[in-house]
C-alpha cells in the first residue's frame, strides 16, 4: 500500500464534505454549550433535517427549498426540546435521549406513511445540491481540487464558523449569551432574560442541525437512508468538547473527525474489511475523549 | 406538592409513583391519535387492533409473542436500571448485548464440552464479555474522566462492527449465504414454551434477574449503597463506601445482564448469531426506555418492559388491520419518555430530580 495513494487531493476534498455535517451540528452544540444547555439531541435533529431536506426537495423539485424545509423543521423540532428543558425544566439528558429515539422512529414511520418505502428513499425527482466550481481557485494545483467543487452548504459552513465566532465574542448579544452560560444568576440580575437566551440557542442548534442533515442527504448523496446520521450527532457533541466550545476549535475538531470519516472509505479500496474502516470515526472520537479528559485537571462528571 | 393527610386516601397515595407514567402514556396516546387522524386513520380502530394484536389471537398466540419480545426488553431494562440507579448513564447496552450474544454463540459452536457443562458456560461467557465491555467505559470514567454517557454510546459502534466482521469473515456459515454463524447444536437450544411462537424458557431467567435485582437493591447493604451512590455520591463517599469499586461493580453487572440477554436470544430464539438481528428490534433502546418510564425500579421495569413489548407487538396487528405503519409504536414509546422527561420525574439515581437540585 503506497501512502501517497491514500493521502491525495481527492481524499482531502472528500474530507471537507464529511466535515460539514459534523461541523454544522457542532456549531449548534457549542452555541447551546455556551449558554449552559447540554444538547445531546444533535443526533436526532440532524437525522430529522436529513429526512425533511429530502421531503422538501422531492415535493418542490428544488434543492434550495429542500434545505429550507430542513432548516425550518429543524427549528420546529428544537422548539419541542426547548419547551421541555426550559419552561418545564425537564431533564436534558433524558429528553435528549428520548428525542433522538423519537426521531429515529418517526423518520422510519414517515418514510412508510409518506412514500411507502422501507430502508431508503431515492427518486429521480429528488434534487441534490450539486457542486460549485470556484473559478480561478479550481485551477490552482493541489489547493484547487481540495477547495473547489463542494456544495454551497460546505462553503456556508465555513462562513458560519466566522459568524458564530463574531456573534459570541464581538457582539453584545454574544456577551450576554456567555454570561448566561457562565453566571446565569449574575446575568439575570443585569436584566438578561436567561430562559429566552437559552431557548434561542436551542432553536439555533435546530436550524444548524437541519442544515447538517441537508448536507448528509442532499449534499453527499441524494437520498434518505434510515438512521443515516449514524452517530455523527454524537461525534459533533465530542467535537464541541474537543474544541472547548469555541467555533475555531470545533472547526479543527470537525476536520479531524471528517478526516477519520473519509479515510475509512479510502482504506476500504485497499482491501481492509468495511467493518474495520467503519469503526475508524468512532475510535478516533473515543481517542479524542481521552485527550479531552487528560487535558482537564479534574475528573469530569458522568455527563 | 400538596400531600393530603386524610387517612381515607392512604390507598390512593400509594399509587402516586404511578401517576407520572400514566400521564405520560395518556398524553402519548392523545398525540398518537392526532397523528392517526392527520394521516386519515381511525384512532379507535387502530388502538383496539393494537390491543388485540398484543394479547389476542388463537390460543393467545399474540400474548405469547408479546412475552417473547418482553424477554430481552425487560432484561435490557434491568441492565439499564442497575446502572441508572447508581447514577451511571450506561447507553452502551446494545454493544454489550451484541458481544454477549456473539460470545455465547461461539462458545456453543466451538467449545468441545458436553451439553450440561457447555450451556452454562456459553451463558456465563456471554455475561463476562458483556460485563468486560462495560468495564472499559467505567475505567475511562473513573480513572481518566471520559464522560460515560458518550463513551458508552460510541462503543456500541465498534462492538457492532466487530461482531459483523466476525460473522462476515471469520466464523461465517458460508453455505447459508447470510452473515451469520452456523447453528449451535440442538442440545443447547432452550425449550419452547409454546409451539409456533418464540416464547421459550429464557423468560424464567429474565424473571429471576428481575427478582434478584429487586432483592439486592431493596433488601441488601450493597443495593442500599448503589441507591445511595445515585442519590448523593458525595454523602456516600463520606459514609466510607469505596465509590470506585462500587462503580466498576455496577457497570460490570449492568454489562453482564446485557450480555446475558444476548446469550438468551441466541440460545432461545435464533440458535446462532445473526448480524444485526439484536439491533433492528431495538431491544436495548426499548429496554432503556422501560427503565426511564419507571425511574429504574426493578419491578417497574418488568411492567414497563411488558407494556412496551405489547405496544410493539400490537403494532403488527394495527398495521395488518388498519394499514397504519407499525413504526408508530416506536414513535409512541419515545413520546411517552418525552412526557416523563417533561414531568421531570426521572433522575439518574434514586432521588427525584427536584430533590437533587441544590
Amino acid at each position: 500500500m503506497d501512502l501517497s495513494q491514500i493521502f491525495d487531493a481527492t481524499l482531502l476534498n472528500s474530507t471537507f464534505r464529511y466535515i460539514t455535517p459534523i461541523l454544522l451540528a457542532a456549531l449548534g452544540g457549542l452555541i447551546c454549550e455556551r449558554v449552559g444547555v447540554f444538547n445531546i439531541a444533535l443526533e436526532g435533529l440532524m437525522l430529522w433535517g436529513a429526512y425533511f431536506a429530502v421531503v422538501g426537495s422531492f415535493y418542490t423539485e428544488n434543492a434550495l427549498l429542500g434545505v429550507g424545509t430542513a432548516f425550518v423543521l429543524g427549528i420546529a423540532h428544537a422548539a419541542v426540546f426547548g419547551i421541555i428543558v426550559i419552561p418545564l425544566k425537564g431533564n436534558m439528558i433524558v429528553s435528549g435521549i428520548a428525542l433522538n429515539l423519537l426521531i429515529a422512529g418517526a423518520t422510519i414511520f414517515l418514510l412508510r406513511a409518506m412514500f411507502g418505502v422501507k430502508g431508503a428513499f431515492q427518486d429521480p425527482k429528488l434534487q441534490g445540491l450539486g457542486k460549485i466550481n470556484i473559478p480561478i481557485v479550481e485551477n490552482i494545483p493541489v489547493l484547487g481540487p481540495i477547495l473547489s467543487g463542494h456544495s454551497w452548504l460546505v462553503y456556508l459552513s465555513w462562513v458560519l464558523v466566522i459568524a458564530v465566532y463574531v456573534l459570541l465574542f464581538k457582539t453584545p448579544l454574544g456577551l450576554r449569551m456567555r454570561g448566561v452560560g457562565e453566571q446565569p444568576e449574575a446575568a439575570a440580575t443585569l436584566g438578561v432574560n436567561v430562559n429566552w437566551i437559552r431557548f434561542g440557542a436551542i432553536l439555533a442548534s435546530g436550524a444548524l442541525c437541519g442544515l447538517a442533515g441537508a448536507q448528509l442527504s442532499l449534499g453527499q448523496v441524494t437520498l434518505f437512508v434510515e438512521n443515516m446520521s449514524a452517530g455523527r450527532g454524537w461525534i459533533a457533541v465530542v467535537a464541541v468538547m474537543l474544541g472547548q466550545a469555541h467555533p475555531f476549535g470545533a472547526f479543527l475538531a470537525s476536520v479531524l473527525f471528517g478526516f477519520a470519516d473519509s479515510i475509512g472509505f479510502r482504506l476500504q479500496a485497499y482491501g481492509l474489511p468495511t467493518q474495520f474502516t467503519g469503526m475508524v470515526p468512532y475510535l478516533v472520537t473515543l481517542a479524542a475523549l481521552f485527550v479531552i479528559a487528560l487535558r482537564r485537571k479534574k475528573i469530569a462528571p458522568f455527563m | 406538592m400538596a400531600v393530603t393527610t386524610h387517612t381515607r386516601f392512604r390507598a390512593l397515595e400509594s399509587l402516586r409513583p404511578l401517576q407520572g407514567p400514566f400521564i405520560a402514556i395518556g398524553g402519548a396516546m392523545v398525540i398518537g391519535a392526532l397523528l392517526m387522524l392527520l394521516s386519515g386513520h381511525n384512532p379507535l380502530e387502530a388502538y383496539s387492533s393494537m390491543l388485540l394484536g398484543a394479547v389476542a389471537g388463537p390460543n393467545f398466540v399474540n400474548l405469547a409473542s408479546t412475552l417473547a419480545r418482553a424477554t430481552p426488553i425487560v432484561g435490557m431494562g434491568i441492565s439499564a436500571a442497575i446502572a441508572f440507579r447508581a447514577g451511571y448513564p450506561n447507553l452502551g447496552g446494545e454493544g454489550q448485548m451484541v458481544l454477549g450474544a456473539l460470545t455465547a454463540a461461539l462458545v456453543g459452536l466451538y467449545v468441545p464440552l458436553p451439553a450440561p457443562q457447555l450451556l452454562p458456560l456459553a451463558i456465563l461467557a456471554g455475561m463476562v464479555v458483556g460485563g468486560l465491555w462495560a468495564l472499559f467505559p467505567a475505567w475511562a470514567q473513573l480513572r481518566v474522566g471520559v464522560p460515560l454517557l458518550i463513551s458508552t454510546l460510541l462503543l456500541n459502534y465498534p462492538a457492532a462492527y466487530f461482531a459483523s466482521y466476525m460473522v462476515t469473515h471469520v466464523v461465517r456459515d458460508v453455505p447459508s449465504g447470510m452473515t451469520q454463524t452456523y447453528l449451535i447444536p440442538d442440545v443447547l437450544h432452550f425449550a419452547k414454551l409454546m409451539q409456533g411462537t418464540q416464547l421459550h424458557v429464557g423468560i424464567f431467567i429474565t424473571l429471576a434477574v428481575v427478582l434478584a435485582t429487586w432483592f439486592v437493591m431493596q433488601r441488601t447493604v450493597v443495593g442500599y449503597r448503589v441507591r445511595m451512590m445515585g442519590f448523593n455520591a458525595q454523602f456516600t463517599r463520606y459514609g466510607g463506601v469505596n465509590m470506585n469499586r462500587m462503580g466498576y461493580g455496577v457497570m460490570f453487572v449492568s454489562g453482564a445482564v446485557a450480555g446475558l440477554v444476548g446469550a438468551i436470544e441466541v440460545l432461545g430464539v435464533n440458535y446462532r448469531f445473526i448480524d444485526g438481528a439484536l439491533q433492528s428490534p431495538q431491544y436495548a433502546w426499548v429496554g432503556l426506555m422501560s427503565a426511564l418510564l419507571v425511574n429504574s425500579s426493578p419491578l417497574g421495569v418488568l411492567l414497563a418492559g411488558v407494556f412496551f413489548s405489547a405496544v410493539q407487538t400490537g403494532g403488527f396487528g394495527m398495521e395488518r388491520v388498519t394499514g397504519v405503519p407499525r413504526e408508530l409504536s416506536r414513535v409512541l414509546q419515545a413520546i411517552i419518555i418525552l412526557f416523563i422527561a417533561a414531568q421531570n420525574s426521572f433522575s439518574f439515581g434514586q432521588g427525584r430530580a427536584e430533590e437533587r437540585e441544590t
